[in-house]
């Protein structure tokens, strides 16, 4: 905000009787600073075209996308208790909820749902960013804890989005319980011979990742996610030096072993559906003509960014 | 001498003065100050009394961080015999912040895990502040896998401020290495008792604090984030530390409250530091009441812990 547009433009829009455009129609790509109209960025999964930079994505948005024709049910979130420890910072942590509520349209940071991907059953559930960073309270925890419940229920595999700063501090150390908690969902789930398959996307960091988001069978990251336990500013502190180019992006994580592949959100859906198939040992479907046959999955390096 | 934290200066005052005056009648240049002294000594309790009363959350913070307490290597000389250090990760190296080993515990074999944070200069450099590195989780997951396969019950001393932050850490994934370690402890088959006996710090802490029976010690804190890290998120204010640290419901009474941790052992008048031999017999005494307990028992340790778990916040 800025003398022009605080001062200049309101004026300016008085004068000729116009009414004020709404913002969000072009989007701004951030690497290459290009202006995308936002039919075309939301046609395009919220992937920039020209340079495959991959936008945050609201967990409805996700789910609508992954699953076949967009179809799913929701799996309702258990409810648990607000704000169990009274919390206040600068803020009351009652009406930061109610902000984050409104502005998402969530209950909590998590979205669940059923459904299939090319034709195969799993469950689906989806941290949102947007959420007060995809942060992990009580609600989200047994939101995933429950989705995991249903997993196991149906016998089918689970995809996990994950997407969040950490913890959630106002709910102390009820969201660090969210660890263990989760981390029981996840192990009984592996226990039942189902996949797990977790995909990471920017950000991930902090508690989440020291718990279900590292656990996965196979975890799969969105290009240039930033992913990590400590934050990079919490690290330069400490070691007061410079972080290496890329550091805590997923190519990085990749060429360290922490994931297995880095693939285009376009690619997604056709590549955790063909992985997950050879893992349950899924018949290759009869109605499978060559052209039906998926391309094998490499990740791409000219959709890397140069992070 | 001690290392007086700023609300002990009545005590840290009565105390120099006993001191002063015990020298003097040593060095024959005072007479008859027995008298004083006891009146002194009386004082200073009462003064040390006052200030543990109602320890503030924050003081809570200073105690529990005291350099004086007993650490990790304190209770486990104190308490088990013939400690067997076992060292390495067997895929990259030996982090000494996490100390593992298997021992006796009053005659029955056990494994020994938890964070050492050092009691001096170059013991606090060898054991990097208690701050763990990927592969001290990985030795943990390593020695509780060997636990369960010989059927040993587990004991872990939780002290950390946090997983360590670094590059390197983070490229040898730290983040997937205390999730593993987190998953290892919650799996065992065997029984498992964790102590904070000092600073539970994030998920540097759990790794090694997902048991059967979680204790506290009266004045350990244990907390999703230091304060001093919280108020720089939430506050966007490093001096608002003690705010966060009574906000964020870190210690040990709150977290009873919470129905996070099962039981509190008593620290002795004035903290640990002031009687390490007190509360390290208090807290054997406590794991060895905990090993009967469960002894008697025809449990599945494995689902008691998953469901304790999984149980925490249900009932708030």
């Amino acid at each position: 905000m800025n003398w022009i547009t605080n001062y200049v433009r309101p004026k300016i829009n008085s004068m000729l009787g116009r009414r004020e455009m709404p913002e969000n129609l072009w989007i701004k790509d951030p690497e290459s600073g290009e202006m995308v109209f936002h039919k075309d960025l939301e046609e395009n999964q919220y992937v920039i075209p020209s340079s495959g930079h991959h936008m945050k994505i609201s967990a409805k948005e996700r789910l609508r996308f992954f699953f076949d024709e967009g179809r799913y049910d929701v799996v309702e979130n258990p409810k648990v208790v607000t704000d169990p420890l009274k919390f206040r910072d600068e803020k009351r942590y009652v009406d930061r909820l109610k902000d984050a509520k409104a502005k998402t349209g969530m209950e909590d940071a998590i979205l669940s749902g059923t459904g299939t991907i090319e034709g195969l059953p799993v469950v689906v559930t989806v941290q949102d960013f947007a959420f007060m960073g995809g942060s992990l309270g009580m609600a989200a925890g047994d939101a995933i804890i429950r989705a995991f419940d249903v997993a196991l229920e149906k016998k089918r595999p689970l995809i996990l989005f994950a997407a969040s700063g950490g913890a959630r501090m106002q709910e102390g150390i009820l969201s660090l319980m969210q660890l263990p908690r989760t981390t029981v969902a996840v192990d009984r789930l592996k226990e039942a011979g189902l996949p797990y398959i977790v995909v990471l996307t920017n950000p991930t960091t902090g508690g989440v990742t020291a718990s279900y988001a590292m656990l996965g069978d196979v975890h799969i990251a969105e290009p240039g996610a930033l992913i990590g336990f400590a934050g990079p500013r919490v690290i330069e502190q400490t070691i007061r030096e410079k972080l290496p180019e890329g550091f805590q992006r997923s190519e990085y994580l990749m060429d360290h072993g922490m994931v297995d592949m880095v693939v285009s959100r376009l690619e997604m859906k056709s590549t955790v559906a063909n992985l997950v198939k050879i893992l349950v040992k899924a018949p290759v479907a009869a109605k499978a003509a060559e052209a039906d046959i998926l391309p094998p999955v490499v990740p791409v390096p000219e959709r890397r960014p140069q992070a | 001498m001690y290392n007086y934290l700023d609300f002990e200066k009545p005590v840290a005052d009565l105390e120099g003065k006993i001191l002063e005056l015990k020298k003097l009648a040593e060095n024959g240049e005072a007479v008859d100050v027995g008298d004083e002294i006891k009146r002194l000594e009386k004082r200073s309790r009462d003064a040390l009394r006052d200030a543990y009363k109602a320890l503030t959350p924050w003081q809570k913070v200073q105690v529990a961080r005291h350099p004086d307490r007993p650490h990790c290597l304190d209770y486990i000389n104190g308490l088990f015999t013939d400690f067997t250090l076992l060292a390495g990760d067997r895929s990259f190296g030996e982090d000494n912040a996490m100390v593992g080993g298997f021992a006796r515990f009053r005659g029955e074999s056990v494994l020994v895990l938890g964070q050492e944070k050092g009691s001096d200069t170059k013991s606090r450099l060898k054991h990097n502040f208690g701050s763990v590195r990927p592969e001290g989780y990985r030795k943990a997951v390593r020695l509780m896998e060997m636990a369960d396969r010989f059927k040993i019950p587990v004991v872990m001393l939780v002290d950390t401020a946090g997983a360590y932050p670094g590059v390197g850490a983070e490229e040898r994934g730290q983040a997937e290495a205390i999730a593993r370690s987190t998953s290892t402890s919650l799996g065992l088959k065997v029984p498992s008792i964790a102590i904070v006996i000092g600073e539970g710090g994030s998920g540097g802490a759990i790794a090694i604090a997902a048991a059967n029976r979680v204790f506290m010690l009266e004045h350990a804190i244990y907390s999703v984030i230091s304060p001093e890290g919280a108020a720089s998120i939430l506050w966007r204010d490093t001096t608002r530390s003690k705010d966060a640290a009574t906000n964020m419901k870190i210690t040990a009474q709150d977290l009873l409250g919470l129905k996070i941790i099962d039981q509190i052992i008593t620290e002795p008048l004035g903290g640990a530091h002031r009687n390490a031999e007190a509360v390290i017999s208090a807290t054997g005494d406590l794991i060895a009441k905990t090993f009967s307990e469960f002894a008697g028992s025809n449990i599945d340790f494995r689902e008691q812990r998953r469901e304790k778990y999984l149980a925490i916040g249900r009932s708030l």
